[in-house]
Order: C-alpha cells, then sequence, then structure tokens
C-alpha cells in the first residue's frame, strides 16, 4: 500500500514545487499551502462562543466580516499555552470560508520541490493522517505539510456532530 | 475600445444555468404537456437563449451543442417529431451535457467536455424520422426553394407599453436585417400625438418591412420571440426573388431613422443596471464598517474636551453615515410585485382544478422591500393562497346561494406601516369555523373543553403546529402542515402574522414584515465580560428583580419570575451560553421580558447597556449555526456581539428545564468551556 502511494506522490511531484508558508506548535513545524493563506494577524480578542469544542476559540472581526478562530494546538490535542506576542493568526481560504488558525509563531515560506514532499508515514490507528498532505524534508527540518481543507473541514463534521 | 468580457460571460453563466433549469424542468414533463405549444416554447426559449448568446460570446461548443438540441425542439414544437420516454431520455442527457459544457467552459476549459459522442444521436432524431423529413421539405417548399431567396413582408405593430417591460426596437429591427437584405423598410407615424400629447414612455410607432433571404419564415418570427405577446406581427411570404440584383433601399438611412427614433428609449432603459448581489452586499458590508468606525470615532472623541467646531463635524459625519447606509441598504430594495406577478397564473390554475372561480386583485405591488426577505416570501404567500381558494372561497353554487357574486375575489395587498411592510391576504369566502377549530383544538388536546376563549385566540389556532381544519385532505392544501409553517416562514424573517375572519364574509391573514433583515434594532446587554443583542421587537420590558421575585422549581432546575402576579420562566442566559463571570444573584442583574410565539418569559442578564441599531452578519458563512444565536453584529469598539435568536432560545430553554441525561452532559461541557475561557 505505502509504496503505491509514494509513487503517487512522485509522479505528482514531475510538475514542479509548491510554497508553503511555515509555522510552528509545540515545536514542531508545520506548513499550509501559500495560495490558502489570505494574511496573517497578530493575536488580538476574540469573542468566545458559547458552547463550541474547546479548539474553537471564537470569532473575530476581520474587516466587517464574522470569521471563526480555531486554535490548532488544541486541535491537534497539543497542550495548551498562553497567547504571545509572537502568537499569530493566520488567515487561511477553506473553499467559500475564511478561517483564522492561531500558531504559536510563523517561520517563512519554503518552496518544496514535489520530489521532497514524502507521503506521511502510517503512524498507526491512533494518528489520523488523512489531515497530511505529506512530510517535507527541507537540509535538516521536517515540515508537516497540512491538507488544510481536511483540517477545517474535518473540524466542521465534529461541531456538526457535537452540536 | 476595450471591454471588460469577462463581466458579461459571468451573466452569461448566471442565465445559462437558469435557462438550463427551466428547460430541465421543462423535459421532464415532455411527455404530458407535449401538445400545450406553450410549454415547448419555454423550453425552446430557454434553449435559444443559450444558443443567441454563446454564439455571440464565441463558445462554440455551446453554441453547437444548443443549435442541434434546438432543432430537435423545434421538430417537437411543430409536430414533427412525437414526444417518447426515448426522446425525453436523450434530451436530458443532452442538457445534462450542456451543464457540463458549460461549466467547463466558466471554469475556462471549453473543450474538456466532449459533444461529439451526442451530437450524432441527436442528428440521428433529427434526420432518422422519415416522415418528419418529408414535412420538412413540403414547409420549405411552401417557403420557397431551399436554396431561393424569397422576399418577406414582415408587418410589425409593438403594443403601446411595449417599452415598459424593457425590450429595445432597434436590436429586434436590426436583427431582421441580418437575415438578409432589407428592400424595403417604413416607419408607420401615423399613431403618432400631436407634441404636447406624446408620452414618452409609450410606442406610438410601427415598422412595414420587406427583407429579401434564403431562411424560412420561423426563422424570422424568432426573432419576434421574446415579444410575442407584445407585438402584432405579420411574415408572409411575397415573392421569389429572381433576379439577385434588384434595387436594394438605402438600408442605412432606414436605420438611421430607426436609431434616432429609438435612442430616448434607450436612455430610459439605461437609467437601471443589473449588478450582482455580491458587488451590492460588498458594499453594504463597507457602509456598515463606515457606520461602525464612526461610532469608533465618536466613542473616542467623548472623551476629549468637545470645541463647538468638532462637534458639529462630528454631527455631520453622523447624519451624512447614516443617510448614506439608507441610500445603500435601498439599492438592496425591490418592489414586492416581483413575487406577487407569479400568482395570478396560480390562481387561475387552482380555481380550474377545484372547479371554484375566483379572481385575484393585487394591490401595491410597487411596495419595496429587501431582495432577500422577498425571496423568502413565496413560499409563504403561495401557502396562503392556496388556502383562500381551497378552504376560503366556497364553490359557486354555494356562493350564489349564499347570495354573493359566483366569482370570488382574493386580494394580496402590501402597504408600508411605520418602519415595517404589511402583506395581508384576503379572500370573500366563507371565514374560518370557529366552531370547528376549537373542537379540533380541544381533540388534539390544546385547549380544554371547558376554556373560554376570545374569538381572536381561537383563530390564532390554526397557526398552532399540526393544526389543519380541511375535513377533506385535498390534494391542494389541508394536509396539516399549512399555517404553522408559514408561520414559522414570517418569523424567521423577523415578522409576525395575525388573522381576522368573519364568518361568511371572509379571512384576512396579515403579516408584518421588517424593511430589512440587515439592520435590526437591539439592545445590548452586559453578560460576564461578553456583550449580546437581544432584538427589541421581541422585549416587552426590562425590570431589576425583588428579593422573592425568583424562585426555583423542580428542585432548583428550573426557575421562574414572578412578575405581578404571573409566573414566567426564566433564562439564565449565562448558564445556557456558559459564559463565566456573569451575575449569579439575580437582585444583582436585569431580568429582560420576552415574548414569542405569544409566550412571555424572562432572560437573566447582567446589565443593560443601551438601545442600539445594528448590521446583522452571517456566522454560518464562516461558521456554522450557533444554537439559540441569529447571528454577529460588529460594536462600535470592533468587537463581535452574538445577537440572540429569542425563538430559538425559547424552545431549548423551555425544553431544558425538562431534566435528562442530555442536558447534564451539555450543560457540563458547557460549564468546562466556560471554565477554560477564564483560564
Amino acid at each position: 500500500m505505502n509504496e503505491i502511494k509514494s509513487q503517487d506522490a512522485r509522479t505528482d511531484g514531475a510538475e514542479g514545487s509548491q510554497q508553503f508558508l511555515t509555522f510552528t506548535l509545540g515545536g514542531e513545524e508545520y506548513g499550509v499551502e501559500i495560495l490558502r493563506v489570505q494574511e496573517i494577524k497578530g493575536f488580538s480578542a476574540v469573542t468566545p462562543i458559547p458552547n463550541a469544542p474547546d479548539y474553537v476559540k471564537g470569532v473575530m472581526n476581520l474587516r466587517g466580516t464574522v470569521v471563526p478562530v480555531f486554535d490548532l494546538r488544541l486541535k491537534f490535542g497539543m497542550e495548551r499555552k498562553d497567547y504571545d506576542r509572537f502568537t499569530v493568526i493566520v488567515v487561511v481560504n477553506v473553499g467559500a470560508r475564511v478561517v483564522g488558525l492561531i500558531v504559536d509563531s510563523v517561520s517563512d515560506v519554503l518552496d518544496v520541490e514535489h520530489d521532497a514532499i514524502e507521503t506521511s508515514p502510517d503512524l498507526g490507528a491512533s494518528v489520523d493522517t488523512s489531515i497530511l498532505q505529506g512530510i517535507a524534508r527541507n537540509n535538516d527540518r521536517l515540515i508537516t505539510l497540512l491538507d488544510i481543507d481536511r483540517v477545517v473541514g474535518e473540524s466542521r463534521t465534529t461541531l456538526e456532530v457535537a452540536a | 475600445m476595450q471591454i471588460d468580457l469577462k463581466r458579461f460571460q459571468e451573466t452569461f453563466f448566471e442565465e445559462a444555468a437558469e435557462h438550463l433549469s427551466t428547460m430541465e424542468s421543462g423535459l421532464l414533463h415532455l411527455e404530458e404537456s407535449a401538445s400545450d405549444p406553450e410549454f415547448l416554447n419555454t423550453i425552446f426559449r430557454s434553449a435559444h437563449s443559450i444558443k443567441g448568446a454563446a454564439g455571440s460570446f464565441g463558445f462554440t461548443e455551446i453554441a453547437r451543442l444548443t443549435h442541434v438540441l434546438e432543432n430537435v425542439l423545434d421538430k417537437l414544437r411543430s409536430n414533427l417529431l412525437a414526444p417518447s420516454a426515448d426522446l425525453t431520455q436523450l434530451l436530458l442527457r443532452a442538457s445534462d451535457r450542456l451543464r457540463e459544457v458549460v461549466d467547463a467552459t466558466r471554469r475556462g476549459e471549453p473543450g474538456a467536455v466532449p459533444i461529439d459522442d451526442i451530437l450524432p444521436e441527436l442528428e440521428a432524431v433529427l434526420h432518422g424520422t422519415q416522415p418528419a423529413e418529408a414535412a420538412i421539405v413540403a414547409t420549405a417548399v411552401l417557403a420557397g426553394a431551399p436554396h431561393g431567396e424569397l422576399v418577406y413582408d414582415v408587418v410589425f405593430e409593438p403594443e403601446r407599453e411595449f417599452f415598459r417591460q424593457g425590450q429595445d426596437l432597434f436590436l429586434l429591427l436590426r436583427e431582421i436585417g441580418e437575415l438578409g437584405e432589407i428592400v424595403s423598410s417604413s416607419c408607420q407615424r401615423g399613431a403618432l400625438p400631436a407634441l404636447d400629447d406624446i408620452d414618452p414612455e409609450l410606442c406610438y410607432l410601427s415598422w412595414r418591412i420587406k427583407v429579401r433571404t434564403a431562411r424560412a419564415a420561423h426563422e424570422i418570427r424568432d426573432i419576434f420571440m421574446f415579444v410575442e405577446g407584445a407585438c402584432r406581427l405579420e411574415v408572409n411570404a411575397e415573392s421569389i426573388v429572381t433576379a439577385p440584383g434588384a434595387p436594394v433601399t438605402p438600408t442605412i438611412e432606414a436605420a438611421g431613422r430607426i436609431e434616432r427614433r429609438a435612442s430616448p428609449d434607450r436612455r430610459m432603459e439605461s437609467t437601471s443596471i443589473r449588478v450582482s448581489t455580491e458587488k451590492v452586499d460588498g458594499l453594504i458590508n463597507l457602509v456598515g464598517e463606515l457606520v461602525i468606525s464612526q461610532a469608533m470615532v465618536n466613542q473616542a472623541v467623548s472623551t476629549l474636551a468637545m470645541t463647538p467646531a468638532l462637534e458639529e463635524a462630528l454631527m455631520v459625519v453622523q447624519r451624512s453615515t447614516r443617510e448614506l447606509q439608507e441610500q445603500v441598504m435601498a439599492i438592496r430594495m425591490l418592489p414586492i410585485g416581483t413575487v406577487f406577478n407569479r400568482f395570478p397564473r396560480l390562481v387561475h390554475d387552482l380555481t380550474v382544478k377545484l372547479g371554484k372561480r375566483a379572481r385575484l386583485e393585487i394591490e401595491g405591488a410597487e411596495t419595496e422591500l429587501d431582495k432577500s426577505v422577498i425571496e423568502q416570501l413565496g413560499d409563504p404567500l403561495t401557502h396562503l393562497i392556496r388556502n383562500s381558494i381551497d378552504h376560503g372561497v366556497e364553490d359557486p353554487e354555494q356562493r350564489a346561494a349564499a347570495g354573493k357574486p359566483e366569482e370570488g375575489v382574493i386580494t394580496l395587498r402590501a402597504y408600508h406601516e411605520g418602519g415595517t411592510v404589511v402583506i395581508e391576504v384576503g379572500d370573500d369566502g366563507k371565514g374560518l369555523d370557529r366552531e370547528r377549530i376549537r373542537q379540533k383544538a380541544v381533540s388534539q388536546g390544546l385547549v380544554r373543553e371547558d376554556q373560554v376563549l376570545s374569538d381572536d385566540e381561537i383563530n390564532s389556532m390554526i397557526f398552532a403546529a399540526g393544526f389543519s381544519t380541511a375535513s377533506v385532505v385535498s390534494d391542494v392544501s389541508g394536509r396539516g402542515v399549512g399555517m404553522d409553517v408559514v408561520k414559522r416562514n414570517v418569523e424567521s424573517l423577523n415578522g409576525a402574522i395575525s388573522v381576522q375572519s368573519t364568518p361568511g364574509k371572509g379571512s384576512r391573514i396579515r403579516i408584518r414584515l421588517p424593511l430589512t433583515l440587515a439592520i435590526l434594532d437591539g439592545l445590548s446587554v452586559q453578560l460576564g465580560r461578553d456583550i449580546f443583542i437581544v432584538p427589541l421587537l421581541s422585549i416587552r420590558q426590562s425590570v431589576r428583580p425583588e428579593k422573592d421575585d425568583v424562585k426555583t422549581v423542580l428542585g432548583g432546575r428550573g426557575e421562574v419570575f414572578v412578575l405581578r402576579g404571573e409566573q414566567l420562566p426564566l433564562v439564565r442566559l449565562s448558564r445556557l451560553f456558559g459564559v463565566g463571570g456573569a451575575v449569579e444573584d439575580p437582585q444583582q442583574g436585569i431580568v429582560v421580558v420576552t415574548e414569542n410565539d405569544g409566550h412571555r418569559f424572562g432572560v437573566l442578564v447582567d446589565d443593560v447597556l443601551g438601545q442600539l441599531q445594528v448590521v446583522v452578519k452571517s456566522i454560518e458563512k464562516n461558521y456554522r449555526k450557533i444554537e439559540s444565536v441569529m447571528g454577529a453584529t460588529i460594536l462600535g469598539d470592533g468587537r463581535v456581539a452574538f445577537i440572540i435568536d429569542v425563538a430559538e432560545l425559547h424552545r431549548i430553554a423551555t425544553r431544558r428545564r425538562v431534566p435528562d441525561e442530555d442536558v447534564r452532559t451539555s450543560e457540563a461541557a458547557a460549564s468546562a468551556a466556560a471554565q477554560e475561557e477564564v483560564a
């Protein structure tokens, strides 16, 4: 199975490279496709949503539009961390929706050759790898590339289940 | 000159999607309705419109497919082809394919969807039917030799009201010119009144045009397809042209004359433009932002020492902003006639179906309402009109026996009242049967046998869920899901519904609606550190409770607020929403008495901050529906505040007073969330 998957990744990769915005979450490095990123904002107060799951921090006013803000640490089941001056909200487009993602800090924009993206290894049944686009190796950095549609889309279904 | 084609293309795609839907729903009824020429015309017109527009944009794939499709439909229309299940299937497949091609073209990949497989199938239908083929040839011969040319005498007399429909004469006339050569054209000005008496909005002219062309007569008629109802048209073949060098009268001059005559009306046409709602909403958003920023400035400045000049300037800004907002909101306003217009047909069809006689009288079709409100009015109004005809208006015999004219009258009125719009659906039928409603209500356990009810109270029973009095469940209405759905629809538009009825004289349903859904008068309330907005429409009063006003019931699971001897359920908003740091002792807070559906209940909040007008923003757009919240708004300081959905709050609050496992777990989750928030 795995072999077939990685072969697929390689054939895709023939097309060239992709740019990713990278950010950190609890010492780990993650990336989202740069084309999906609308803007990056410093953390500012959000209005909490009644009875929402803990990772849904609330909604913010983005120039007149009401945008939900998700804490990616909590979303991924990591430890809670106080927001500080490095805390950043990455505003991404998911389909027609606009969503803010709270991350520890943003690092840089990285050009990743398709060849350098590896299908995420099978991490066992306890880890849902479907939200991962793959893992990129850049020198000695290991960057987990997120499939943002799945990250946010999946959260929508969990929300609906919770409701 | 560079023209932004993209914009026009977008319009084309939108319209094409509409036409495709029309076509599809038409094709689904093809077999049973094929004998109705108007029915086929509708489908044909859709195909024709797509073809025409696709051609002018150079979308050849779309044009090719619609062309063949149109030909098949044309044959059906002229009875040269019989409808069959197979044919319906083929046409549906073709329209599906067309949709795919249109979508692909929209994506910018016009060649992505092949049509070469379906074209031959359609062609086969066109040519495969021998008798039809013969018939086509016969008409062709009638109209002239296939390759010869004919001179057609076209008489075109538009009705006086022609321009009111937004028709463009010049385009039509020019299209004739494109079919062939104009041999002569004359404009009849006989009907033109003296200059002082001219109404520039009316059309006084008519034309007689001779055109030489190899095309068939129906192709000339097709040009006028969209104005059929608004003109008299004659197309007669005159003679077969033998010598090609026949004298041609100066067509350009004629066209020029037409253009000059048409120009005043063209200018009138351009006084309205078609703009995408997206753009308008963008503008409304921006103005909403401006209103907020203006409030922020006011708030910020209020701490400073004001000079008269500054105060004056602020006043002016505030006034202009408010006016600007009103003007911009007005863009979204449409006359309610856009939804009323579909009802004459409904009344006609229903009366025929039910063997009754009734006519529809419409008043106030020009009353303006927000587009989004209008869009959601169609269903409830349809239902009310159905009810009026089905249950209200009696059979002609019964009416005659009651001394009424045999033809019933359904009235549909709209008018402004205060800051709201009132819509009334009335009939002069038999009125509500209060005795039967009462019996039914008793049998459904809605009221006790011995309960004394006023007429109004009985009337309003028809809005209760699952209530229907029709003793015979008719095909038209009376399935029991009627008025309660209408009521819910109206309430979802922040409106109210009521009914008046006089036995033997008829009933009248009154719907009162806000002008727009986008702005709402609200009361801002404090809850912990958060601010919520309660719609003013549902607030009756606000009271600070005295010591013994709040009592617990069900061992503390429920609470009631005693207001002048009346016991109202009390909702602690902070508990329901899991807001931390809110007032616990009711005496420290305020009870906002709200009313929903005739039921009053109290909502405990920390404090009442003030009354304000808020711009309603969607939460669902980027997130999902939040329970008991109808939307959000942005406050003067830029923060987001949620607007309470009083109806839902009432439903949930009364449901939650019943203790069960579910409630406890979700409340636990809520308070856990609240603690996290504090942390």
